[in-house]
C-alpha cells in the first residue's frame, strides 16, 4: 500500500515539471525585465532636456489665447499679470478703477495691493499641483500655473483667497522687488500709452 | 468643443473632442467631464464679458453649465494652500 502510494506521489511529480518548469522560466523572464523597464523610463526623463521648454512654450500660447492683450504684453514683458480685484467698498466705487488688484507670478504666491496708492496689502500662498502626475511630476509649467491662477481669480476670486494660505507681505516675496516691479509697470503702461496715442496723432 | 488639461510635463493635453449637439458625442464629453472633476480637476471656460469686454474665465460644476457656444473647456489641478 505505502509503495503504492510512493509510485502515485512519483508520477504526480513527474507530470507537474514541465508545468512547474514553465512557471518558473516565466518568473525569470518577468524577473529580468523589470529593471531593465525601470531603467528605461528613467533615461525617458533623463534624456529629455527640451520636454520642459516644450511644455512651457505650449503652456505660453494657450495663456495667450486666453488673456486680454494688455494681460498678454504685461506677462511676456514683465514677468506677471495684474488681475483687478472684483469686491468694491462702496457699491458707488463699482464699476470704475478697481480698489484692489493682485499681480500674478509663476510660481510664487499671489500679491494683493491697492492700484491707487501701490500700498501692498498681502501675500496668497496657493498651488494648483497635479497628483496625478506620472514620474513625480506635480508642477505645471510656469505659463499654466499662471493662468490656472487668472481663471480662478476671474471665475471665483472668493473660493480661490479662500483656499491659500494668507501671509504678510514679505513672507516669501522680497517687498522692495514687489514695489519695482509695480513701478514697471507703470513705466510699461505709459510707454504703451505713448505707443498708443502717436498712431491716432498721426492720422 | 475641446477638452484640454494642463499637464505638468507636458503644457495641455487634448482629452476629448465633439460637437455637444451630436448625441453620442456628447455622451463621450459628460463622461470626459465627470472623469475630470472625479480626478479632482477644476474646469474652467475662457470667455469675453459682454459688458466691460475683457477676457475671464468661468468656472463650470456641471456639463450643463459650460456656455454653448464655447470652443474649449479647460481643466486644472484644484487650488490648495501653498
Amino acid at each position: 500500500m505505502l509503495l503504492a502510494l510512493l509510485a502515485l506521489a512519483l508520477i504526480a511529480v513527474v507530470l507537474s515539471m514541465p508545468l512547474a518548469l514553465r512557471r518558473l522560466e516565466q518568473w525569470r523572464t518577468e524577473r529580468a525585465q523589470r529593471p531593465q523597464r525601470g531603467a528605461a523610463h528613467a533615461l525617458d526623463d533623463l534624456y529629455d532636456p527640451g520636454r520642459e521648454r516644450r511644455a512651457e512654450q505650449r503652456a505660453r500660447e494657450l495663456l495667450r489665447s486666453c488673456v486680454n492683450e494688455e494681460e498678454w504684453g504685461m506677462y511676456r514683458d514683465l514677468g506677471f499679470i495684474r488681475v483687478p480685484g472684483r469686491h468694491a467698498r462702496r457699491e458707488i466705487d463699482r464699476g470704475a478703477r478697481a480698489a484692489y488688484a493682485y499681480l500674478v507670478y509663476p510660481h510664487k504666491p499671489i500679491v494683493a495691493y491697492v492700484p491707487e496708492s501701490g500700498q501692498l496689502l498681502s501675500e496668497y500662498c496657493v498651488e494648483f499641483p497635479d497628483l496625478t502626475g506620472s514620474g513625480g511630476r506635480h508642477r505645471l509649467p510656469a505659463s499654466d500655473d499662471v493662468l490656472a491662477k487668472w481663471m480662478a481669480l476671474t471665475s471665483d476670486e472668493d473660493r480661490v483667497i479662500r483656499r491659500a494660505n494668507m501671509h504678510l507681505i514679505g513672507r516669501q516675496l522680497d517687498p522692495a522687488r514687489v514695489r519695482r516691479d509695480l513701478w514697471r509697470l507703470a513705466e510699461w503702461e505709459r510707454r504703451r500709452g505713448d505707443r498708443q496715442q502717436v498712431p491716432q496723432s498721426q492720422r | 468643443m475641446k477638452f484640454l488639461r494642463m499637464k505638468p510635463g507636458h503644457g495641455e493635453v487634448l482629452l476629448a473632442e465633439g460637437d455637444p449637439s451630436v448625441r453620442e458625442e456628447e455622451e463621450r464629453l459628460v463622461e470626459e467631464f465627470r472623469r475630470q472633476l472625479d480626478e479632482g480637476m477644476w474646469a474652467a471656460v475662457p470667455v469675453t464679458n459682454s459688458g466691460s469686454g475683457r477676457r475671464e474665465a468661468q468656472m463650470v460644476k456641471e456639463f450643463a453649465d459650460i456656455p454653448p457656444e464655447s470652443e474649449r473647456v479647460i481643466f486644472f489641478p484644484r487650488a490648495s494652500g501653498g
